[in-house]
């Protein structure tokens, strides 16, 4: 449990500084700091019981058949980065109440700050694979804020976009790996996996697992070649690159590569990928940072240079070289963090952070220039601070590796050219800053900081002596207990002592220090070298491919859909032509084994007449009466073929449907135009149109062949089985709609209640053309409710209601049900309408459709919702035989309700279609504000 | 019977997307229909083609599959649905940007002289609607004004 609180502390402090910000700055500066320092707390009385070797689990199940648990872990490793997370994150805090000035907003600061450290704890303590995903996306979007927080400044939009692009996409490419991570290892949880590395080593995904890992590790880390985005995320303010930049966020690819080095790592690719990567990233951010004008630009490409450093080490294969990472990423951490904090506080105090109007500081900031100088002398190696110890080690392993065969002694040799830069660029900060004559033409007159701002530097540089100094008692536990959750295996023997002796590596040392001063010496000459390269700037660079990007896919888009429905229409279906079409090349026959029925002359007649009334509605589709006279036949024919395939039901919804579609159809006719101009009357687009119709009928056509031909394998016995038994009813169609799939008949329902709402809503306050001839001249019929079909309809009504009850009393065990009712009446009351008028029937019917439907919907609900007072699931229902006298054996099943529910829906539905369509023309239509 | 049955549904989409592919929201509309016929007979195809067999447990020996024909069932009604909130959309299309062209462009609007003479006619009683109530609204105003006027 206290594991959890560890990272629930910081999450919940979000909200502080966001409370209290109208305390004052320093209020909520403590504030802030309050749940952090918990945390710390916590962390801390886990110490012991960690450097002996114990490992805190904590775990939520939440999903578990996605394998997604909440779960969390304290190892050594986890234990490190928690203590550099919590300890270095105060210290920010503290510096950041003086560094920020009034008008920022320090409450939002704070509160991004911490949803940084949330997340970023949250990478770290994660022992689920999905959920450490989670986190690390939450890192690249804080990161994001953080470094967008002046968003004022162009480059701080331009260089977040940029830290926010290159690391998203290498989340993606994470997300990738680790789902195939756990698809390999069949589980998602850390812990199950760590023991698993031989399994996944050895698995034929590997290679893929491997690339997509690492591109999710440099990407954060800012390995080549997705450096250039770390120099530009400097755009935050100084405590963000202290914290972020350095400390925390970058570190987080290489703690992935700790973490998910006993599982991948031992094998050739790994070696190799990793150690190049690192070793090129290290070599190129030594080399630029060293022809950095600007202070903090020095330090981005030197943290570069050292992320690559601790890549390599990962990449050398032995266990001593992961050791040494782990010691680099505390002492890097601690050193580069009060680096950035002085550069910081230069800038804050000067007002500039160019190299070349900064000189000679040491007078006007003497003591911050010292703990500077201490600082940058660790970063460079120098012996008695914790950069020397970790560089020591870093040589003693490259010459202890075999990683490129016979050319192995590459590395030694370019290691120390390495080593050799930063020594010249450590110099340059320490010597061009605080020395090397005057200030320029400085914006402010220097002077020492506020007495607080420098503690956090003071405690850095004190840690670094101290490590460096004594480096056994000071961090002998931590880095033991954090190696051995590194290497899960048995730690080898290692010594952190100052001196080892006259051996290699201190000759490397030397040679560093010494190539590192004649390369400062010689910087003129360097810089004049540089200056004949074009200085090409990252930031336009990645801008101007983003801007190339967005200008094609806007193009490409406009190219697609250029506003014409028809065009997009055209597309759409050629597209869908296409889809379907080709996998019918890879079908050998379109004729299957299925048996096949033979032909008679009645189905013969009836498919002639339906293919002659399509191309009747097709060809006279202009002729609005002719086409829709045609295509009730086909609906008809249509009618005729599911009565005579053996589906009663649908035969008669399609029938009563049909005649619903027809009539509305007939009222629409009044208000469409009568006489369309002629707009495309092109043969062309004709002819095209008519051959991809005519192909794509054919695929179609040919589909429905070849899976007629073809046996039959039918979920549907089921369903006949237990029709009777399970459902009360003989008619497995109506079974199956209200019982089986009685959920689904429910959405329907609902879309039908939804489709009828819409139609209401476009048909208020609609402003019509009601012409009162037709386009010939002739005016309308005066006659406009026939005597004769009024009276024979008003007798047929009784008859058509009854016809309706028997059908959907029946329909449980026989053709019915209340689809088909619900459309008989529906069928019957328009008729009604059409022989007498809205008023005549709005005096003797006054019944809201609008509420018809809710009653309807909420019946069917209701019915669903019954079973649950019986402790059974959603919609199960309940059937039982009766006897009465007269009337004999009847069945009483619940399902008969929710099919009352689904009839009065149709009718509703049906009935607000029609008669608000049929009103239009009369002085009932809806009005403004009649909804 | 199978040939016939599914070149008939091939002749369906043919026509179908024929018609979808004009400019006028009519033959559209009509595509549509035709188009939902096609797909219905499509899907209840997926069950096979059987003869006296409906699926009345007791009726027949070789049922018919029940499953397609429930699927088809509901998509009758609610292609029904479906074809209204269409044709209701092109009357509303059409009263709103005076003509029935699928791409809702401005065209001048067709009119006959009968329509002319109605459009005016509904003009007119807007205007009056209009007037109507801006009576109240001057009410309101006045209101405000005395209240403006009441020291505070």
């Amino acid at each position: 449990m206290n594991v959890f609180w560890i990272l629930l502390l910081p999450l919940a402090g979000i909200l502080l500084p966001v409370l209290f910000a109208r305390f004052g700055r320093t209020v909520s500066a403590w504030l802030t700091a309050l749940m952090p320092a918990l945390a710390l707390g916590i962390l801390l009385q886990h110490a012991t019981e960690v450097f002996s070797g114990e490992v805190s689990v904590f775990s939520i199940p939440w999903v578990p058949l996605l394998g997604l648990n909440l779960s969390l872990h304290l190892d050594g490793l986890a234990f490190l980065f928690c203590l550099l997370i919590l300890g270095i994150g105060l210290l920010i805090i503290l510096y950041a109440r003086y560094y920020l000035s009034e008008s920022d907003n320090m409450a939002l600061f704070y509160a991004y700050l911490l949803f940084f450290m949330s997340a970023m704890l949250g990478v770290v303590l994660s022992a689920n694979l999905l959920q450490l995903w989670l986190f690390w996306e939450l890192t690249s979007i804080s990161s994001f804020l953080l470094i967008s927080f002046w968003w004022h400044k162009s480059e701080a939009r331009k260089g977040a976009r940029m830290a926010l692009t290159v690391t998203g996409a290498g989340g993606l490419a994470l997300l990738g790996a680790l789902l195939m991570i756990g698809h390999v290892a069949g589980t998602y949880e850390l812990r199950e996996i760590l023991a698993m590395g031989d399994v996944l080593r050895n698995s034929e995904h590997y290679p893929v697992i491997l690339t997509l890992f690492l591109l999710g590790a440099f990407t954060k880390s800012a390995q080549f070649p997705f450096q250039f985005w770390l120099p530009h995320a400097m755009a935050a303010p100084t405590p963000v690159s202290a914290y972020l930049h350095s400390a925390t966020m970058v570190k987080a690819g290489v703690f992935l590569l700790a973490r998910f080095y006993p599982v991948l790592a031992d094998t050739e690719a790994w070696f190799v990928a990793v150690s190049l990567t690192g070793m090129a990233t290290m070599l190129l951010g030594a080399y630029i940072a060293l022809f950095k004008h600007d202070l903090k630009g020095l330090l981005a490409y030197s943290t570069v240079s050292h992320l690559g450093l601790i890549t390599l080490l990962f990449g050398l294969g032995t266990r001593l070289a992961a050791v040494a990472a782990v010691f680099h990423i505390i002492n890097h951490a601690v050193f580069k963090a009060s680096l950035f904090m002085a550069a910081g506080i230069i800038d804050h105090e000067s007002g500039t952070r160019d190299m070349r109007k900064l000189n000679g500081l040491w007078k006007y900031m003497p003591y911050t220039a010292t703990l500077a100088m201490v600082a940058a002398s660790s970063m460079a190696g120098v012996p008695l601070l914790n950069g020397f110890l970790s560089k020591e080690m870093l040589f003693t392993e490259t010459l202890n590796q075999s990683t490129l065969g016979a050319l192995s002694w590459w590395i030694p040799l370019l290691t120390t050219a390495g080593g050799a830069f930063a020594v010249a660029y450590s110099l340059r900060f320490m010597h061009d800053v605080f020395f090397n004559g005057e200030p320029i033409d400085l914006p402010k007159t220097p002077h020492e900081p506020p007495r607080y701002m420098r503690v956090p530097v003071e405690v850095l540089v004190v840690v670094c002596l101290l490590v460096g100094i004594f480096p056994h008692f000071m961090v002998g536990d931590l880095l033991a207990a954090a190696s051995a959750a590194v290497l899960q295996a048995d730690l080898p023997v290692f010594s952190l002592a100052i001196w080892h002796g006259f051996n290699f590596p201190l000759l490397m040392s030397a040679l560093a220090v010494l190539g590192g001063l004649t390369l400062y010496i010689n910087r003129r000459h360097l810089f004049g070298f540089q200056m004949q390269f074009a200085d090409r700037d990252a930031k336009y660079m990645f801008e101007e491919q983003v801007q190339k990007l967005i200008a094609r896919v806007t193009t490409l888009h406009k190219w697609l859909d250029n506003g014409s429905l028809q065009r997009s229409m055209f597309l759409l279906i050629l597209l869908a032509l296409v889809v379907s079409a080709a996998p019918l090349f890879d079908l050998l026959d379109a004729i299957g084994t299925h048996p096949q029925l033979p032909i008679n002359w009645v189905v013969g007649f009836c498919a002639g007449l339906m293919v002659a009334a399509t191309f009747v509605t097709l060809w006279w589709s202009h002729l609005r009466l002719v086409a829709l006279i045609a295509l009730s036949v086909v609906g008809l024919i249509v009618s005729i073929a599911f009565a005579y395939f053996s589906a009663p039901d649908l035969a008669l919804t399609q029938l009563s449907v049909e005649v619903v579609t027809i009539l509305l159809f007939l009222l629409a006719l009044f208000f469409l135009p009568q006489k369309s101009p002629v707009i495309d009357s092109n043969l062309t687009t004709i002819v095209r149109d008519f051959s991809v119709a005519a192909l794509f009928g054919s695929v179609i056509g040919t589909i429905c062949y070849a899976m007629l031909t073809r046996p039959l394998d039918s979920i549907s016995d089921y369903f006949v089985a237990n029709s009777k038994s399970g459902g009360g009813g003989t008619n497995v169609v109506n079974v199956i709609l209200v019982d089986f799939r009685g959920f689904d008949t429910l959405g329907e329902i609902t879309v039908l209640g939804i489709a009828a709402l819409g139609i209401y809503k476009l048909l208020a306050q609609i402003l019509l053309y009601m012409p009162s001839a037709d386009n010939k001249g002739y005016r309308w019929s005066k006659e406009r409710h026939p005597f004769l079909l009024a009276v024979v309809s008003q007798s047929l009504l009784p008859l058509a209601l009854l016809v309706s009850a028997y059908i959907f009393l029946r329909g449980h065990n026989m053709p019915g049900g209340g689809f088909i009712a619900g459309l008989i009446t529906a069928i019957a009351l328009i008729q009604q309408y059409v022989a007498h008028g809205v008023v005549w029937m709005k005096e003797r019917m006054p019944i809201n459709y609008l509420g018809l439907i809710a009653s309807g919907l909420f019946i069917a609900t209701l019915s669903g919702l019954g079973s649950w007072a019986f402790g059974r699931n959603f919609l199960t229902t309940w059937f039982d035989h009766y006897h009465l006298p007269l009337v004999g054996e009847f069945e009483l099943a619940s399902a008969m309700v929710f099919d009352f529910g689904v009839y009065l829906t149709v009718i509703g539905a049906t009935l607000l279609i029609l008669a608000n369509l049929g009103k239009l023309t009369t002085s009932e239509r809806l009005k403004a504000g009649d909804d | 019977m199978e040939f016939t049955f599914a070149m008939s549904v091939g002749v369906l989409t043919t026509a179908g997307i024929y018609l979808m592919l004009r400019a006028q929201t009519f033959p559209v509309i009509l595509g549509l229909t035709l188009l939902s016929y096609a797909v219905n007979l499509f899907l209840f195809a997926s069950g096979r083609l059987t003869v006296n067999g409906a699926a009345i447990v007791g009726h027949s020996q070789a049922y018919a599959d029940p499953l397609p024909q429930a699927l088809v069932l509901t998509a009758i009604v609610i292609g029904f649905a479906m074809t209204a909130f269409v044709l209701i959309l092109a009357i509303r299309a059409r009263s709103d940007l005076g003509n029935d062209h699928v791409d809702g462009r401005e065209l001048p609007p067709e009119r006959s002289a009968m329509e002319d003479a109605l459009a005016n006619r509904i003009e007119k009683n807007q205007a009056r609607q209009n007037r109507s109530r801006k009576k109240p609204a001057n009410h309101q105003q006045a209101q405000q004004n005395n209240v403006k006027r009441k020291p505070t």
